[in-house]
């Protein structure tokens, strides 16, 4: 028990005394993840959209990749993204492995089947006479759209959260991609790994708090806009 | 007018991530030279490279990606060429790599020694055995629990080789475990099920306020800790940072750096974690 208050104690230190390290390596896991959570946004908002409204043979087969996918284990991305990365890989001319892009791309890659699962089914969710509805009222195809996800914001809003929060605490793929470099590329989660590794439990404790404050701030906006009155 | 200001909302989220991501910072460090230090977990949870990875970026302007995994993984990075220089301690599996034409140059850096770690009471019997073959026959006939990294690393071959010295075929047997986890959380894993492990010193040292586990058996020779730096055969790899490379194995072996390693740790542990070797011969380390 001693542990976890002086945890808390040297948590509340290092965030009040701004310590630099500390709080680059805060820094780069907001700014990792949440440049990957966007990229799954996009990418799943619009697959997800279309899956849902269209009719295709296969869709059966390409829904149960997108909810398989949601179940992605971030080993198994870290491993085949350091695989295509490597130098001497498929990719190596980029010169991508062991930096905070690499981890962008992995990161990404384990939130986009979790925003396109949600989206989907959110979207699918609604009455399919709405869009007969607002086609009749003479809207375009992107108007059409626009106030479909209008409608779909509450499950669309935490597929963002469970994207972000699927990335944010992920540390298989982080770990084995960003390489955990000081002052470049570590983050919260592996930077947690590390400390617990060298026996500082306060600083990984520490740490650990600081992921959690951040985690439940930006979930608590997101909640917050979500909950609002709908608009009528 | 609600849903207007909700898409602003978001919108200036949106813009702050971005805004946030300072990519040009992140470009920055990757425009630099490179350089891919694929090293052991021993180097980098006792603190050392902390404290040398600056000192050499400050020298030579290069830019140290230090990937820190077991030895065995790092030696798989190495003849893939997908390091530039290896700092490892696992000496024949070192040799192969050298015969084998993927690793050139291979000198010694610093040693210390792996130690032998269990419970405080003993139930093995083993403190006070001067062999540490004898240690590890005792462990085996009081089927005591074992902790092993089995993760190939430096450690992990060390293990094996007194296993083998001291004619036990432990791999099968009930007492003996596998964590598969780096020294640290090896440690901790000991620590919590009473069981024996083999440590390399510095790791020990500096876990051991949290650990309640004792040195039980040491200075046996067959628990030397030798490091080595080797760079990668740009032959094999031409992708190889080459004088990035070189410049850090040359800096291992510089003598103000040796004189840096010779002192690290005895401000905090009262003694020193590694011993200085550069230049000297594997057979004369521990005398």
């Amino acid at each position: 028990m001693d542990l976890l208050v002086d945890g808390f104690l040297k948590a509340a230190r290092l965030l009040f005394s701004l310590d630099r390290e500390v709080l680059g390596i805060t820094l780069l896991s907001l700014q990792v993840s949440g440049t990957a959570t966007l990229i799954s946004l996009f990418l799943g908002i619009s697959c997800g959209t279309a899956v849902a409204l269209t009719a295709f043979p296969g869709r059966n087969l390409v829904v149960s990749i997108i909810n398989a996918g949601m179940a992605l284990p971030p080993v198994v991305v870290g491993l085949f993204v350091t695989v295509f990365l490597w130098r001497n890989g498929p990719f190596g001319f980029m010169e991508l492995l062991y930096t905070p892009a690499a981890m962008i791309i992995a990161q990404a890659i384990i939130a986009t089947p979790i925003v396109m699962g949600i989206t989907l089914a959110a979207m699918q969710s609604l009455p399919s006479k709405l869009r007969l509805q607002i086609m009749a009222l003479g809207a375009t195809r992107m108007q059409m759209l626009w106030i479909l996800m209008q409608e779909a914001r509450l499950p669309l809003l935490a597929a963002v959260m469970a994207g972000f929060g699927g990335v944010i605490s992920e540390v298989g793929a982080s770990i084995m991609v960003g390489g955990n470099i000081k002052g470049y590329s570590r983050v919260l989660t592996t930077a947690t790994v590390m400390e617990t590794g060298r026996g500082n439990f306060d600083v990984a404790i520490a740490l650990s708090i600081i992921l959690l404050f951040f985690v439940f701030l930006i979930n608590l906006v997101l909640t917050l806009i979500q909950q609002r009155e709908r608009p009528r | 007018m609600k849903t207007i200001s909700i898409s602003k909302i978001f919108l200036a989220l949106v813009v702050a991530i971005l805004f946030m991501s300072g990519m040009s910072e992140t470009l920055q460090a990757a425009e630099q030279k490179t350089v891919i230090l694929a090293t052991t977990t021993s180097t980098q949870d006792s603190g050392l490279l902390d404290v040398l990875i600056p000192l050499f970026e400050k020298k030579t302007g290069y830019f140290v990606k230090t990937i820190s995994v077991g030895s065995g993984q790092a030696m798989a990075m190495g003849a893939k060429g997908e390091a530039d220089v290896l700092l490892v301690h696992s000496p024949a599996a070192e040799q192969k790599l050298v015969a084998d034409g993927f690793g050139i140059n291979r000198r010694l850096v610093m040693h210390n020694d792996f130690i032998i770690v269990g419970p405080l009471d003993d139930p093995a019997k083993i403190k006070g055995t001067k062999s540490t073959r004898e240690a590890f026959k005792k462990i085996a006939a009081a089927n005591r629990l074992f902790l092993s990294r089995g993760d190939n690393s430096g450690t992990h071959a060390k293990e094996k080789d007194v296993w083998k010295a001291a004619g036990i075929n432990q791999e099968k047997e009930k007492w003996y475990q596998q964590t598969g986890l780096g020294m640290g959380q090896t440690l901790n894993v000991a620590a919590e099920k009473k069981g024996y492990t083999l440590t390399d010193r510095a790791t020990y040292l500096a876990l051991k306020k949290n650990l309640g586990l004792d040195i039980l058996n040491e200075g046996d020779a067959i628990l030397l800790n030798i490091y080595h730096v080797i760079e990668i055969n740009p032959v094999k790899w031409p992708k190889i940072n080459v004088a990035g490379g070189k410049a850090f194995a040359d800096f291992m072996v510089a003598r103000d750096i040796q004189d840096v390693i010779k002192t690290f740790g005895v401000d905090k542990f009262g003694a020193p974690l590694f011993f200085p070797d550069a230049g000297k011969k594997v057979e004369d380390l521990g005398k």
